[in-house]
């Protein structure tokens, strides 16, 4: 499948680094519910770590959609939260 | 759901909400690629934000290191003249101007830090970009109208995230650049002002009791040296000679 690292790009991930990605991102997803910044941050940077270390990098004109896209670690809690409200984090660039 | 799940999600409700507006697939491409495009000129005017913040906090830099070396000279003055008490307030300013060299270095790295995440998405983007347009073209002219809708939905999905992702690194770079603007206009402030030099309760007063105490200094030394002049008799002599 095809990850995207926020802030960093897409790799194609194969295999069992598909699982462990995968419980990572429950344990992240544990940490958020928690409150716990820093959990959370250690979590979403080794799914980080992971992807760039056992996938395949995409080229940067490859156009192609993403199965699964990595949330960037380096938010604060609140920044978070507010990224996946309805308010949303991302800036509007539509005209 | 997992946090993937969920950022996925948020960039797809991003990616929907640009290209809305736009019912028919040509001109969805053709204002996806202009938003591109838009937002291709926003990072470079971004990386060039950065750049131009991260120079002010090393001219700041650079000023507050001119000070220090004055405030130690006004500290040893102020000792010698027995006024320890002046001497202190000196070396008070010299490591509240330390701490905020300190903290420079600090900001200066994360520009540094944002500069270079933004030139990366302007690299990553600007591929995409070039690869879209091609792409848009051949869709146009090649598929029919059904299976363009697909072809499209595709392009357009997988530089939309390229696009969420650029966005959100601008927005974060511009909140960082703000911040530090600020921080970095209450320092100038404070350096220009002279406030670093009378930040203390003391104020203005010590700045004239060590400027009393260095003029003191010099008065003293002038002194000395027309004394030891008078004594040798060698300077009159020397006078005597510029008269003739």
């Amino acid at each position: 499948m095809i990850v995207r690292v926020m802030s960093e790009g897409q790799y194609r991930l194969e295999g069992d680094a598909v699982g462990r990605l995968n419980q990572l991102d429950d344990r992240a997803q544990e940490a958020l519910e928690r409150d716990d910044e820093a959990e959370l941050d250690r979590y979403l940077e080794e799914m980080a770590a992971l992807v760039r270390r056992d996938g395949e990098r995409l080229p940067d004109d490859d156009l192609s959609p993403s199965d699964a896209i990595v949330p960037p670690s380096d938010l604060t809690l609140a920044e978070t939260k507010m990224f996946f409200s309805d308010e949303g984090l991302i800036p509007d660039v539509s005209k | 759901m997992g946090l993937m799940s969920r950022t996925s999600n948020v960039v797809r409700a991003w990616i929907s909400k640009l290209l809305d507006r736009a019912e028919d697939p040509a001109v969805t491409l053709d204002y996806s690629y202009e938003r591109q495009l838009e937002l291709l000129q926003n990072v470079k005017k971004g990386i060039a934000d950065v750049v131009t913040a991260k120079k002010r906090l090393e001219l700041q830099t650079k000023k507050l290191e001119t000070e220090l070396p004055k405030l130690d000279e006004q500290a040893r003055q102020a000792l010698a003249a027995d006024r320890e008490d002046l001497a202190r307030a000196a070396l008070e300013r010299k490591a509240f101007a330390q701490e905020q060299l300190q903290s420079l270095d600090q900001q200066i790295d994360d520009l540094a830090a944002q500069q270079n995440k933004l030139a990366a998405s302007e690299k990553r983007l600007s591929a995409k970009v070039e690869a879209f347009r091609t792409q848009k073209e051949t869709i146009k002219a090649q598929y029919s109208a059904a299976e363009a809708q697909v072809k499209i939905g595709e392009a357009a999905t997988g530089i939309g995230e390229e696009m969420a992702d650029t966005g959100l690194a601008i927005q974060r770079a511009q909140d960082k650049t703000e911040q530090m603007q600020a921080r970095a206009a209450a320092v100038d402030e404070l350096v220009d002002s002279g406030t670093l030099e009378d930040y203390t309760s003391s104020g203005t007063s010590l700045d004239r009791e060590l400027a009393q105490i260095s003029a003191q200094n010099q008065v003293d030394a002038d002194l000395e040296r027309l004394k030891g002049e008078l004594a040798s008799g060698a300077p009159q002599k020397e006078l005597e000679k510029e008269t003739k």
